[in-house]
């Protein structure tokens, strides 16, 4: 029973890794951007979420759709006043450039907030659980962060099939250039790709901040984690991203059931196994 | 005012120059073929149109408006809209949402999804089909329904039978006089000489991108055009 506990708290943890993974992938897919602020951008939402919670006195998940507007807006400016312009340059100006701004986002809140970990605090949400025996045990909080998650999934889903703004992100996927003959313009959609990443992200991070403390330099480790959940999905697939987050989730969660620090290690184990052995990941998808 | 003005047109890639000071007049419904041979510029005149291709500003215009410098997304505003060579279909979209792309601009007009599934009777029963499952001839077929779901006033096609059998060939011309009749000017790249006489009110011959021969196919030989076409 102890072991089916683990799966399932692998399964809750990989709903958060998800909701880091959809943003990465979404900004992937459309403009072939890799990303390496996004684990920076995440924890710049946990932050602003900080801030809001210490002005206005109210319990962090109230704050959640306001940092997404802000970070959506943040993620439309940031993309068409830098890194559209980077990707003119080639793709390996455009990583470097995302490189730059992790390094100045952390920084930053280095200023603003010193190098101190700080929490989000969301009240007796936080350690409220379900009893489903003695050795499995469900927290509402990991609960609420999968929900959440699989709602992110499924409006994204949604929007992506049945939108014109959707079809336009996936047209661009297939080929930038025919889809400016049929005059979508790519860095609107751009900008508008990475607000909607920002924003899923902001998701991420307000979450984040309520699970576990961070500090300005955590924001790497989250972009590690994203990553490997998008590989292990398997590029361009929506579910995939849930799929390789859970995966990634539960060997974690083993690893440290195995020896306590491990858990980590056997995540990144089990990422480079699937790169070895399915490097395409577990979903690909199936066109061209 | 002719719909479409090309003035001088000098332009190439880089260091290769592919078109010559070209001059171009288009009336408003009028069907235009350019022809030549391969490397003569014809896909280059193209695209500097649709504005894959930059040049000065005032060197193309459209309806009277200056429209050289302008990005692709915007002439596709402004009516102008490109089938390109390799047609480019949104190969992980079904046939339905390549359509629904097309007229991602919100131009209105005659043309509709269902009056596309009219004119292209085999895309009706693709429907739901990805584009990348398609034959050649389908997506060919898509490829230019899509480009006519923005309206456009100006169509441009780019080598239509290029790499197709000949029977494709005739049945995606069976749908042109549909288009034609709805007003559209357009104006077509194609290499096979016979199809575009056909086709065609006006013919331009491109040689090494220059302008070898304008005029209505009936004032020319046979003779005369195929000196033209291999300039000899």
């Amino acid at each position: 029973m102890i072991w089916v506990n683990d799966v399932l708290q692998g399964i809750l943890l990989g709903g958060l890794y998800a909701l880091f993974a959809a943003g990465l992938s979404l900004v992937f897919g459309v403009m072939r951007l890799v990303n390496l602020a996004h684990g920076d951008f995440s924890i710049m939402a946990a932050y602003i979420a900080l801030a809001i919670v210490g002005s206005l006195n109210i319990n962090p998940f109230y704050t959640i759709v306001l940092v997404m507007i802000i970070m959506g807006i943040f993620g439309y400016i940031i993309q068409r006043g830098l890194f559209n312009f980077a990707m003119d340059a080639g793709p390996m100006q455009a990583i470097l450039a995302t490189f730059g701004i992790a390094i100045i986002i952390q920084n930053l809140l280095l200023e603003g907030f010193t190098a101190n970990s700080k929490g989000l605090d969301a009240g007796s949400i936080e350690n409220a659980f379900i009893r489903i025996s003695d050795q499995v045990v469900i927290g509402w909080f990991p609960l609420i962060t999968l929900i959440a998650s699989v709602v992110v999934l499924l409006g994204l889903q949604i929007f992506l099939g049945r939108t014109r703004l959707g079809r336009a992100f996936r047209a661009t996927a297939d080929n930038q250039r025919a889809a400016q003959l049929m005059g979508i313009d790519n860095r609107h959609l751009y900008g508008m790709a990475m607000a909607f990443a920002l924003a899923i992200v902001a998701i991420g991070g307000v979450f984040i901040g309520i699970r576990t403390t961070f500090s300005p330099s955590a924001g790497p480790l989250r972009l590690i984690f994203a990553y490997e959940a998008v590989i292990i999905g398997g590029l361009g697939s929506l579910w995939g991203t849930l799929v390789g987050g859970i995966v990634l989730g539960i060997a974690q969660v083993m690893g440290d059931h195995i020896q306590q620090g491990w858990g980590m290690l056997v995540g990144h184990f089990v990422f480079l196994a699937i790169l070895a052995f399915r490097p395409q990941g577990l979903f690909a998808k199936q066109v061209q | 005012m002719s719909l479409l003005e090309l003035d001088n047109i000098s332009t190439g890639y880089g260091h290769f120059q592919a078109l010559f000071d070209i001059n171009l007049r288009i009336d408003e419904g009028e069907t235009h073929a350019v022809i030549g041979a391969n490397g003569a510029g014809k896909s280059t005149l193209l695209r500097t149109i649709c504005g894959l291709i930059r040049t000065d500003q005032e060197k193309v215009r459209f309806d009277g408006q200056a429209i050289g410098d302008l990005a692709p997304h915007k002439r596709v505003g402004l009516g102008i809209s490109y089938v390109p060579e390799g047609r480019w279909v949104f190969p992980s979209l079904t046939v339905n949402e390549n359509l629904l792309v097309g007229g991602h601009s919100r131009r209105t007009g005659l043309w509709t999804i269902d009056k596309a599934y009219e004119t292209f009777p085999l895309l009706a029963r693709l429907r739901k089909r990805q584009a990348y499952s398609l034959s050649g001839g389908e997506q060919q077929a898509l490829a230019i329904a899509r480009g006519l779901m923005s309206n456009p006033r100006l169509l441009l096609l780019d080598e239509v039978s290029l790499g197709l059998a000949p029977v494709v060939v005739e049945k995606i011309y069976e749908s042109m006089p549909a288009i034609v009749d709805a007003g559209t000017t357009v104006l077509l790249v194609e290499q096979d000489v016979g199809q575009a006489i056909k086709f065609a009110d006006r013919i331009t011959c491109l040689l090494e991108g220059r302008q070898v021969l304008e005029g209505s196919p009936d004032e020319f030989s046979s003779e005369q055009i195929f000196a033209a076409y291999f300039g000899v």
